[in-house]
């Protein structure tokens, strides 16, 4: 196959990806994405996890280790398979918060603090540098394997040249996409499109050479697993430590490799995406790593000892002669390479213009800062810094030669950058994670990684003196760097993982544990952790002392002039202010911040805004200002609360009462009607009987039971007005009370004689205690009688069974005395039991026994007289009634 | 600070959902776990063939991707706000 063809084929590649990435450019610019936003796009921009590592290295690691290449998609499965809630708060947090990197949400959530920016970036770049140099070293070495297979006569081309020119032509393409413009959520549609295609292009390639494997070469899947077990070599006995250990840093790199956060944070707006990548990103890295095994034994089988396994994708398709698949094979391993690098140095370029250049360069020209248009300055760091991160690998790639297999690679810039794991998991879920303990974990992290990890694998004498590596750190033996506190025996790059990863957390642990956090820094801790409750709003301004004005002309360098004076017109419309310049209120502040941070990043946009405001940032008083405001707030819902639940229960009452009070009316209406009548009937026959009488010719016994009759119905009138007045006497409560020691048995018996009178015809069993009567009282024994004579006698009317029997049970009970009457009649229905002592109240007429409704009513008011009460005892299957006095009433107050 | 109390109990929809979450955190942990099991083997003349154990892995891993696309329906949208760590 000609390498003119391939470097065509190459041009024609990279032209179509830039048209891919104009033509969404341009509809992004008019707002119309459409699917282009579709969970879809999103999990295949996630598979630049995949990088030319994947694609040529995996089957390279199958050939040297057997199915440990597994591990490095069983972390990224399991976290996506079951930790979309970890996955989801981070998405939810840079959404909200405008987060442009993982050094940007770090250095937020810890108090917006630039140091810790810096020192993630440093370690992101370190980690991703030798990560870079792997991506252009696949393509050259790619580029070679079919220059080898050129007929003789090309230009076979050179390496180190090669590599520079991939170089340029990506640094071009990412400067051209990356940094076109300053958005204020760093997204970059036409790229993550782009890298959608290329993840298509990967897998269709890989399976491809697979299946072209399997069934091309070899005799279809029996054929393989034979060649597989055939192939069984010592060195692909699996470790156990490496196994779990690599488990564990594939599964941290997949949430902290920067260019991980880039496509799955910063380039997405829903959370939503998520639900589908947590089965289809696993689904892809499946379909990725299917047919790494069979290439590999295939490879090990067909082509001579001693070629490169890492080659084999390509060199197995060249050797048998298909050259069209070879293309394909390379066109897949270039778009995982040329996707990672953009992406990668993106996602530096914008940590580093962030959090080292803009910083620096306001602190060195801050005259000039107030004047310049901050936009150009921001955009030209990014382009710097996207070149210098490109030309970094290039030079580490120069340097190292381009020797090292490319797995080990791979997992040393894992570590690197999962050493920001622990701040990350603390920060987002744990309140007292603080600055200092990030700090001091980071720090510790990167020192280990880099003296355990990072320099040894450049090789003894290269950058560590041999000496080192057998003596230890200043000849101390339990520092050598592959042997740290004399734990030898390890594998070297587990060993690096746990010392590092152990030492790191336990440093961010006793670093949090010891120190006090800052105001911002605790209320950023608030709002990150919180973040789903939704309570606490992002750091507070207090109501500063900014000019509207120099707000509006910082806020047009950073924005731009039209954004910016369009959102100081909707902030001031929003306030009911004309005009361009909103009042500086807290809120307004924020939401500008919110805006500055989507474009420099957290820090800075803290930085720059504090220098209008003053030192009217946040302080521990206004922390607490604002925790007592809402905690006031809570107490007076409380309040709020216990006045409802009182006036439900006013409510209420007084509903009852208006409900007794109608009966009553209906009760009274009826009583005077009744009572009219009650003094109609003897006036009445008095009347006629003593017009008879005054005739005067009636015979003497005749004239005598006229006589009596008058005298027997004047005698019913008297009592009525009798009880009448004796009621209101009782009422007005100017009753005389003739207080003397009486035997309450007495009471009784005389109560029973009275009361015989009543309905003399009916026969009542009587039971009672003789025991318990046996009580003296100190109270008015007459009334008290009265009260019981009442009572006895409405059972004899009232009571309505067949063999009528009356209760009488005594009781004492500190300082009281209870008399229960209780009869076996059909008792009081429930609906009438709160209207019987009231006056003029009566059941029913038809056990009228010619009282006006006032016994009852007169018998509570003696009872409340002599300092008792009685009551209607419900649930004694008869008419029950229950008069309490106290034993002893001294006098009560007249 | 105290957040808004949230209801005690739920009603038939919501409830599955919430299960089903449930579900979807403890995969990681069973997958974890299957895919563990390299580590217990020995040397030894009977350990299993490796295209039996490559086979065991993928069939794992499918397993995982299944179970994730049917809690996936659950993970999306619903009450939203409600989770974290409930």
């Amino acid at each position: 196959m000609p390498f003119n063809l391939l470097v065509a084929a190459c041009l024609l590649y990279v032209i179509a990806l830039f048209a891919v990435a104009f033509f969404v450019e341009a509809r992004a610019r008019v707002g119309r994405l459409g699917w282009l936003r579709s969970p879809l796009v999103y999990t295949l921009s996630l598979s630049i996890y995949c990088t030319a590592w994947t694609f040529y290295g995996a089957v390279g690691y199958a050939a040297r280790s057997g199915l440990e290449f597994l591990t490095i998609y069983f972390g990224p499965t399991l976290v996506f398979v079951g930790w979309w809630w970890l996955l989801r708060k981070l998405v939810r947090i840079g959404r909200q918060y405008r987060v442009t990197s993982i050094a940007d949400l770090i250095s937020s959530r810890f108090g917006k603090s630039n140091t810790l920016g810096v020192i993630v970036t440093i370690i992101a770049v370190v980690a991703a540098t030798p990560y870079i140099a792997l991506q252009l070293q696949s393509v050259v070495l790619a580029f070679g394997v079919f220059a080898s297979a050129t007929p003789e006569g090309q230009l076979a081309p050179d390496a180190s040249q090669t590599a520079f020119w991939v170089a340029v032509g990506l640094a071009l393409f990412t400067v051209l996409f990356g940094t076109r413009n300053l958005d204020v959520k760093e997204q970059h549609h036409g790229i993550v499109t782009a890298i959608a295609v290329e993840a298509v292009v990967k897998l269709v390639a890989l399976v491809a050479v697979g299946c072209f494997v399997v069934w091309g070469i070899a005799g279809g899947p029996a054929d393989i697993i034979a060649r597989i077990d055939a192939a069984n070599l010592p060195a692909w006995q699996v470790q156990p430590g490496r196994w779990a250990g690599l488990i564990f840093l594939s599964a941290a790199a997949v949430i902290t490799l920067p260019r991980m956060f880039q496509v799955m944070v910063v380039e997405t707006n829903d959370e939503g995406h998520l639900a589908r990548a947590s089965w289809a990103f696993p689904l892809y890295l499946l379909g990725m790593s299917l047919f790494i095994l069979p290439i590999a034994v295939v490879g090990l089988d067909h082509l001579p000892a001693g070629s490169n396994p890492d080659m084999f994708v390509l060199t197995l398709p060249l050797a048998e002669g298909q050259g069209a698949l070879a293309m394909l094979a390379f066109l897949g391993g270039f778009s995982s390479a040329t996707s990672m690098v953009i992406v990668e140095s993106i996602a530096l370029a914008t940590m580093i213009s962030n959090h080292i250049v803009i910083p620096l360069w306001l602190r060195l020209n801050r005259a000039e800062a107030e004047r310049e248009d901050l936009r150009a300055i921001v955009l030209n760091a990014r382009r710097l810094a996207i070149a210098a991160v490109i030309s970094l690998g290039y030079g580490y790639y120069k340097v190292s030669g381009g020797s090292a297999a490319l797995a080990a690679i791979g997992l040393i810039a894992f570590l690197g950058v999962a050493q920001v794991l622990p701040a990350l998991i603390g920060g987002l879920f744990w309140r007292g994670a603080t600055r200092t303990g990030a700090i001091l974990g980071l720090l510790t992290g990167f020192v280990l990684w880099a003296y355990c990890s990072f320099l040894p694998s450049f090789g003894p004498g290269a950058v560590l003196p041999e000496a080192i590596f057998h003596d230890g750190l200043f000849g101390l033996a339990w520092l050598r760097p592959q042997a740290l506190f004399g734990t030898g025996g390890m594998d070297p790059l587990i060993h690096a993982l746990f010392w590092s990863l152990t030492l790191n957390a336990t440093a961010f642990c006793i670093g949090s544990l010891l120190t006090f956090p800052g105001p911002v820094e605790r209320l950023q801790g608030a709002a990150f952790v919180h973040v789903f409750g939704g309570g606490i709003g992002p750091q507070r301004w207090a109501m500063g002392q900014a000019e509207p004005e120099a707000l509006l002309s910082m806020a047009q360098r950073i924005l731009g002039e039209e954004t910016a004076q369009a959102l100081f017109e909707t902030a001031a419309r929003g306030q009911g202010k004309e005009g361009l310049l909103p009042e500086p209120t807290p809120a307004f502040l924020e939401a500008l911040e919110a805006r500055f941070s989507g474009a420099v990043g957290a820090a800075t946009a803290h930085a720059m805004i504090s220098q209008l405001v003053g030192r009217a940032a946040i302080s521990v008083e206004n922390l607490m200002a604002v925790a007592s405001e809402s905690a006031q707030i809570m107490e007076y819902s409380a309040r709020l609360q216990t006045r409802e639940t009182e006036l439900t229960r006013t409510a209420g009452a007084l509903r009852e009462a208006n409900e007794k009070l109608q009966q009553l009316s209906l009760q009274k209406d009826a009583f005077l009607s009744q009572i009219s009548h009650e003094l109609r009937t003897p006036m009445t026959s008095i009347r006629a009987f003593s017009e008879i009488l005054t005739e005067g010719t009636l015979p003497a016994d005749q004239v005598a039971r006229y006589g009596r009759i008058i005298h027997d119905e004047a005698k019913r009138l008297t009592r009525l007005l009798d009880d009448l007045l004796d009621l209101s006497v009782l009422e007005n409560g100017t009753v005389q009370l003739n207080l003397e020691l009486t035997s309450l048995h007495q009471m009784l018996e005389t109560a029973l004689t009275a009361a015989r009178q009543t309905r003399p015809e009916r026969s009542f069993a009587m039971s009672r205690d003789l025991d318990d009567e046996a009580v003296f009282l100190k109270t008015d024994a007459d009334r008290l009688t009265q009260v019981f004579i009442n009572l006895i006698s409405n059972a004899r009317k009232y009571c309505d069974a067949d063999a009528p029997e009356l209760r009488i049970a005594v009781r004492q009970r500190g300082g009281k005395v209870t008399v229960d009457f209780i009869d076996n009649g059909k008792g009081i229905p429930k609906e009438a039991q709160s209207l019987i002592f009231e006056k003029f109240a009566r059941l029913s007429d038809a056990n009228r026994a010619g009282g006006a409704g006032l016994g009852l009513a007169i018998c509570r008011e003696v009872m409340a007289n002599l300092g008792g009460a009685v009551t209607y005892l419900p649930g004694q299957r008869g008419a029950a009634f229950r008069v309490t006095v106290p034993l002893r009433l001294d006098q009560v107050a007249a | 600070m105290r957040r808004p109390t949230r209801p005690v109990f739920l009603a038939r929809a919501p409830y599955r959902r919430r299960r089903l979450r449930d579900a979807a955190r403890l995969l990681p942990l069973l997958g974890f776990l299957l895919l563990l099991l390299p580590i217990l083997w020995q040397d030894g003349p009977d350990l299993p063939r490796v295209s039996d154990v490559a086979l065991y892995f993928f069939g794992v891993w499918a397993v995982l991707i299944l179970l994730a696309a049917v809690f996936a329906s659950g993970l999306k949208g619903g009450e939203g706000e409600e989770e974290e760590e409930d």
